[in-house]
C-alpha cells in the first residue's frame, strides 16, 4: 500500500488541517466573477420593492396617497401600515425586546424611515412609483441628543404606556429605555472618594456603521401551491430569521426555508431583521410572486444597523504608583428611534461589562442608560462582539488619560496592571471569568518588537525639533492592549429571541472517503468552506479537499445561531470538533471490527487507526468509510454520520498588543501612519493565512473608524453622511502595511483550543490609531480628544493647543 | 417614457442586441439583461467600483454609464476575462495571496487590476495603491490586494520574457 510508505509528516501535510495556510475553496468561484449574492437572484416572473421613505426626522403622518403610483404601468401593490394592520406585522419585535414600526404608524422618528412599499415590474417603475406616493407630513421638535432628550417634554415613542416597565426594567422618563448596572456602587464609590489619585474623563465613541460593501436584500417566493415560502436574504443568522418569520407570519417553520447564499460582507450590519425583510415576505404573499428587495448605499447607511453612539463618563482611580484601585463608568447610550439592539437577550449593553479590559482591577461599576432619539434604530456589533470595541476604547482611553494624570508612561503603567497568568482563570470585578491569558509575555514581545524605548526617544526628539521650529509634524506612539469576549454563548445565560446561542455541525461521510459538513453558521467573508474542513481534516483523518462545507440553507443546515460575535469558531468550530470526535468514535469500532482486536486497542493515528504496538496493522479512514457502507458489522448500525449541538461552558478571551506609530502634520491635520504592530493570541491558529487576512480588514476598518468614518446629523436630524462621497471608507492608497505577529495561548475548555479573531483586530486597532493621535499632542497639553480624528478635527486640536502660532 | 434606444453591443465577445430605455444604466444592462451578475452594485454613486468593467479598452464603473452610451462598444467583464480551465493570472494570484475575503469587490478589482497591468506590466506598490483607489474593498486591508496584482504582474513579465 502507497500509504504506507509516506512519512508521519507527509500524511499530516496531506489532510491540509490545523494550521496550514490552506487556499481558499470559496475563491474560484468569487475570481471568476461566479459568486452568487442576493442581487444576482433572478426568479421567474420577480417583481422588485422600493420603499418611500421619510425625508423628516420626527414628524406625524397625516395622509398617505398612493392613487398616483398604482396608476402607473407596471405598479402591481404598494403597501403602507393600514394593510399590515390587519395581519399584525406594521410593526416587528426586535432583537432587544422593544418594538419597531415595518411600516410607519402614524408617525416617523427618524430620517429615512420607511412609509410605505412599492411593488412594480422592475427597478426602474419602482422607483418611479415611489415618487409618486404623496405623503402628507407634519413635523415634529427633533432631538438628536440623547442628553437632551431625557430632559425633553416631547414624548417620542407614543406607542409606550407612560410609567410602564419596558423590556429591561423601570424606565426614568418617556424618552428613557432602560438602566443596566453591574458591577459594586458604593464600594467603587467608596474607593475614589479615598483614591490617592483620580483621572475623570468623558469618552465619546461616535455612531457609524458597518456599511459591508454589499448592502442588505432579500428575495421572498411564497409558493402558494404547496404553502412554502422561501427567503433568500443577507442573513447573518438564517436559522433565527426562519424562526422569526414563522412567528410573526404564523407560517409553520417547515413550510419556511430560508437561504443566506453568499453574503458580501457583513460586520453585524446584517444580524438585525429589518422592515424590508418583512415587505418583500408581505408582497410576495400578497401578490403571490416573488418579491425582491435590495436598498442602496443611502437606504443602508440611514436606515439599517448604525453601530456604538456611546457616551461613556469615566472615573479611574490608582495609587501615586499607579496601581489601579477602582473604576467607574456611566454610559448614555442613543439607541435611536427603536431600541433594535442585536445583543443577547439579557445583555442590554452588550459585553460593555468587560470594561476593565485586560486589568487586575478589584472593584468596579458600570451603569448603562438607553436613550430614545430622532434617529436610525441598530446599535449592532461592528466587527465586534456585542459592545466589547466600546468597553475596550474606554478602558484603553482611561488608562492614557491616567497615565497623563500620573505624569508616566502609558506602557508601564498596563504592565504593572495586567491581570497576571497565574490569576487565570480571573474572576472580574463586572462579572467574567477570563478563560485564559498570558499578557506580559505578548506585551513584552510588542514592545521589544517596535523598540518602543527608541520609539519614546525618536519622539521625544521630535517635541524638541518642533519647539525649535525645525518640522511641522509631530509623533505618536499609539498603544492598545485589549482582550475581547466572544464565542457567545453559554445558553445559562445568552439567548437571542429565547434561543439558546449554541451551534451546530452535521457530518456525512461517503463511501469514498470524503464528507459533507453543515453548520448552523454563515459565512460572510471568512472562508468557512475552508477552515471548517480544516478542523475537521485533523479530527477525522480525511484530507479538507475531500470536504465540503455548506452552510445558509435552514432545510439543510442544522439549527445554529449564525455568525456574528466571532462566534463562528468558538461555537460552530467547536461543534465541528465534536461532532468529528464522534466520527472518529464509531470508526474506531469499525476499525476494530476490521483489524479483529478489542475496541481499545487500536488508536487513532493522523488519518487511521493502527494497533496499538503494532502500526504496520492499521486500517485508513478511507477504508473505515467504505466499511461502515459495504459491510454487516454486529452491533453497529451502517453508515457514518453525526451531528453535534454544542453549548460553550464559557466564553473565549483572544487579546493582543497593538503599537501605532503616526506622523501628524499639525497644519494641515493630516496623519500618516508610519507603522502598525499588531500581536494577535486567538488561542489555536486554523489558519494563518486567514487569521492575517482577517487581521488586515479589522485594522482597516478601525482605521475607518478612528480617522474619520462617522454617521452623523444636524439638529434637524438629516443625515450627514448618506453616501461614500461623505461616509468615510479608506482606500488602498490610505492604507497602510500592517506587520502582525502572534502568541499563542490555548483556550481551556475549547475543543481544540481556539478563539476566535475576526473582531480582534477591530477592538484593538480603533483605541491604538486613537491613541497615537492623542498621544502626538500628550507633549502640548493634550489629554482626550473625540473621535473621529479627521484632519479638520486634527487641526483644530492642533490649533487650539496654539501650535498654529 | 421616451422612446426605447436601439443599442448593440459586444459583451466578452458575444454580439448583442435590444431596445432599451435612455435612462438604463449599463450596470443593469449587464447583470439584469445579460445575467453577467460578476460585476456587482456597491454604491451607485460611482465611489466602490464593484461595477467596474472594460469599456473600449478602459476601466469604467459601469453604474455611471447608460448603456446607450455604451452603444457599439466592446465590453468585457470578469467573465470575459478568464475561464474555469484557463484562470488569468490575476485571479490566480488573487486565490494564491488571499487577496479577497467576501469576494463582493472582486471582479471589479481583477478587472481594474487587469486594465492597470496593461497599462503599466512593472508599477511599484505605490503606482498599484495609487491605481487602484478607485476600488474600495471593506474585507481585506488591501494589503494582499497590492501584493496579488504585484505577484501577477511578475508572473505576467516572466512568462513574456520567456516567450520572447
Ligand atoms: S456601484 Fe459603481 S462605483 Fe459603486
Ligand atoms: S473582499 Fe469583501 S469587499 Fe473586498
Amino acid at each position: 500500500m502507497k500509504d504506507d510508505v509516506e512519512s508521519r509528516e507527509d500524511r499530516t501535510a496531506g489532510l491540509k488541517g490545523l494550521g496550514c495556510a490552506r487556499r481558499r475553496v470559496e475563491d474560484l468561484r468569487f475570481t471568476q466573477g461566479k459568486g452568487n449574492y442576493v442581487d444576482d437572484i433572478k426568479l421567474p416572473g420577480m417583481l422588485h420593492g422600493d420603499f418611500v421613505r421619510s425625508p423628516y426626522a420626527h414628524a406625524r403622518i397625516k395622509s398617505i396617497d398612493a392613487s398616483a403610483a398604482l396608476a402607473l404601468d407596471g405598479v402591481v401593490a404598494v403597501l403602507t401600515a393600514e394593510d399590515l394592520a390587519p395581519l399584525g406585522l406594521h410593526w416587528m419585535p426586535t432583537l432587544a425586546g422593544d418594538k419597531q414600526m415595518v411600516l410607519a404608524d402614524g408617525k416617523v422618528l427618524f430620517q429615512g424611515q420607511e412609509v410605505a412599499f412599492v411593488v412594480a415590474r422592475d427597478r426602474y417603475v419602482a422607483a418611479d412609483a415611489v415618487e409618486l406616493v404623496e405623503v402628507e407630513y407634519e413635523d415634529l421638535p427633533v432631538i438628536t441628543d440623547p442628553f437632551e432628550s431625557l430632559k425633553s417634554d416631547v414624548v417620542l415613542r407614543e406607542d409606550l404606556e407612560p410609567g410602564a416597565d419596558g423590556a429591561h426594567g423601570p424606565r426614568k422618563h418617556h424618552n428613557h429605555i432602560f438602566t443596566w448596572e453591574v458591577g459594586d456602587k458604593e464600594t467603587t464609590e467608596q474607593v475614589l472618594e479615598e483614591a490617592e489619585v483620580v483621572a475623570e474623563e468623558m469618552v465619546y465613541y461616535h455612531r457609524t456603521h458597518p456599511c459591508p460593501l454589499e448592502t442588505c436584500g432579500a428575495v421572498a417566493s411564497m409558493d402558494k401551491v404547496n404553502g412554502k415560502l422561501t427567503i433568500y436574504g443577507t442573513f447573518q443568522a438564517p436559522h433565527a430569521v426562519r424562526t422569526v418569520v414563522s412567528l410573526l407570519s404564523g407560517i409553520e417553520e417547515h413550510n419556511i426555508r430560508v437561504i443566506s447564499p453568499d453574503i458580501g460582507g457583513g460586520f453585524g450590519n446584517k444580524v438585525g431583521v429589518y422592515p424590508g425583510y418583512v415587505c418583500s415576505v408581505v408582497a410576495s404573499i400578497v401578490t403571490g410572486k416573488p418579491v425582491k428587495w435590495v436598498e442602496d448605499r443611502m437606504e443602508n447607511l440611514m436606515s439599517t444597523a448604525f453601530a456604538r453612539d456611546y457616551w461613556m463618563q469615566g472615573k479611574i482611580a490608582a495609587t501615586r504608583e499607579g496601581k489601579i484601585t477602582g473604576l467607574w463608568c456611566h454610559t448614555t447610550a442613543d439607541h435611536g428611534g427603536f431600541d433594535a439592539c442585536a445583543d443577547p437577550t439579557k445583555f442590554p449593553a452588550g459585553f460593555m461589562n468587560i470594561c476593565t479590559g485586560s486589568y487586575d482591577i478589584p472593584v468596579a461599576y458600570l451603569a448603562v442608560d438607553g436613550v430614545y432619539t430622532n434617529k436610525a434604530p441598530g446599535g449592532v456589533s461592528y466587527r465586534c462582539s456585542f459592545r466589547v470595541t466600546e468597553a475596550i476604547y474606554f478602558i484603553e482611553r482611561m488608562i492614557e488619560v491616567l497615565a497623563i494624570k500620573l505624569n508616566v508612561d502609558a506602557a508601564e503603567l498596563r504592565r504593572i496592571n495586567f491581570i497576571r497568568k497565574d490569576q487565570f482563570p480571573y474572576q472580574s470585578a463586572l462579572g467574567w471569568e477570563y478563560d485564559s491569558g498570558d499578557y506580559h509575555t505578548a506585551w513584552d514581545k510588542a514592545l521589544a518588537a517596535v523598540d518602543y524605548k527608541g520609539l519614546r526617544e525618536e519622539q521625544a526628539q521630535r517635541v524638541e525639533d518642533f519647539k525649535a521650529g525645525k518640522t511641522r509634524k509631530l509623533m505618536g506612539v499609539g498603544l492598545t492592549f485589549f482582550t475581547e469576549i466572544v464565542g457567545a454563548g453559554p445558553v445559562k445565560n445568552c439567548d437571542i429571541l429565547g434561543l439558546g446561542m449554541f451551534d451546530s455541525c452535521e457530518i456525512r461521510i461517503h463511501p469514498t472517503g470524503s464528507a459533507i459538513a453543515r453548520l448552523g453558521t454563515i459565512s460572510q467573508g471568512q472562508g468557512h468552506a475552508t477552515t471548517f474542513a480544516q478542523i475537521l481534516a485533523s479530527e477525522i483523518g480525511l484530507p479538507a479537499d475531500s470536504i465540503t462545507i455548506e452552510e445558509g440553507d435552514t432545510d439543510t443546515a442544522p439549527y445554529g445561531l449564525g455568525t456574528y460575535g466571532s462566534r463562528s469558531t468558538p461555537v460552530a468550530g467547536a461543534a465541528t470538533a465534536m461532532a468529528g470526535r464522534k466520527i472518529r468514535a464509531k470508526a474506531q469500532m469499525i476499525a476494530a471490527y476490521l483489524l479483529e482486536v478489542h475496541d481499545d486497542d487500536v488508536e487513532f493515528d493522523i488519518d487511521r487507526f493502527v494497533v496499538k504496538g503494532a502500526p504496520e496493522r492499521f486500517k485508513t479512514m478511507k477504508e473505515i468509510a467504505f466499511a461502515a457502507y459495504n459491510q454487516a458489522i454486529p452491533g453497529i448500525e451502517p453508515g457514518l454520520e453525526a451531528v453535534s449541538y454544542y453549548d460553550p461552558p464559557n466564553m473565549t478571551y483572544p487579546f493582543g498588543a497593538y503599537v501605532c506609530v503616526m506622523d501628524i502634520d499639525v497644519d494641515t491635520g493630516v496623519p500618516e501612519i508610519r507603522r502598525f504592530y499588531a500581536l494577535d493570541d486567538c488561542g489555536t491558529r486554523i489558519n494563518p493565512m486567514i487569521i492575517e487576512g482577517q487581521v488586515h480588514g479589522g485594522l482597516t476598518e478601525a482605521l475607518a473608524v478612528a480617522l474619520g468614518q462617522e454617521i452623523a446629523y444636524d439638529d434637524l436630524g438629516n443625515v450627514k453622511t448618506g453616501t461614500l462621497m461623505d461616509f468615510f471608507l479608506p482606500t488602498a492608497w490610505e492604507t497602510p502595511n500592517y506587520e502582525t505577529d502572534h502568541t499563542v495561548t490555548p483556550s481551556p475548555h475549547h475543543p481544540i483550543g481556539a478563539k476566535g479573531v475576526g473582531e480582534s483586530p477591530h477592538v484593538g486597532g480603533v483605541p491604538c490609531f486613537s491613541n497615537a493621535v492623542n498621544d502626538a499632542f500628550r507633549a502640548f497639553g493634550l489629554t482626550h480628544t473625540q473621535m473621529p480624528h479627521d484632519h479638520w478635527r486634527i487641526w483644530k486640536t492642533a490649533n487650539r493647543l496654539g501650535l498654529h502660532g | 417614457m421616451p422612446d426605447k434606444m436601439h443599442v448593440k453591443l459586444t459583451v466578452n465577445g458575444e454580439a448583442q442586441e435590444f431596445l432599451a430605455e435612455p435612462r438604463e444604466l449599463l450596470i443593469y444592462a449587464l447583470r439584469e439583461r445579460l445575467n453577467l451578475t460578476g460585476p456587482h452594485v456597491g454604491c451607485d454613486t460611482s465611489h466602490c467600483g464593484a461595477c467596474t468593467v472594460i469599456v473600449d479598452g478602459k476601466t469604467v464603473k459601469s453604474c455611471t454609464l447608460f448603456v446607450a452610451q455604451a452603444n457599439g462598444a466592446e465590453i468585457t467583464t470578469i467573465e470575459g476575462l478568464g475561464s474555469p480551465d484557463d484562470l488569468s493570472p490575476l485571479q490566480r494570484a488573487f486565490r494564491e495571496h488571499h487577496g479577497l475575503q467576501c469576494g463582493f469587490c472582486t471582479p471589479g478589482m481583477i478587472t481594474r487590476a487587469t486594465k492597470l497591468l496593461e497599462e503599466n506590466p512593472t508599477p511599484t506598490e505605490e503606482e498599484v495603491r495609487f491605481g487602484m483607489a478607485g476600488n474600495l474593498c471593506r474585507c481585506t486591508g488591501y494589503q494582499n490586494i497590492v501584493k496579488s496584482i504585484l505577484a501577477a504582474a511578475a508572473e505576467i513579465n516572466a512568462a513574456k520574457e520567456a516567450a520572447e
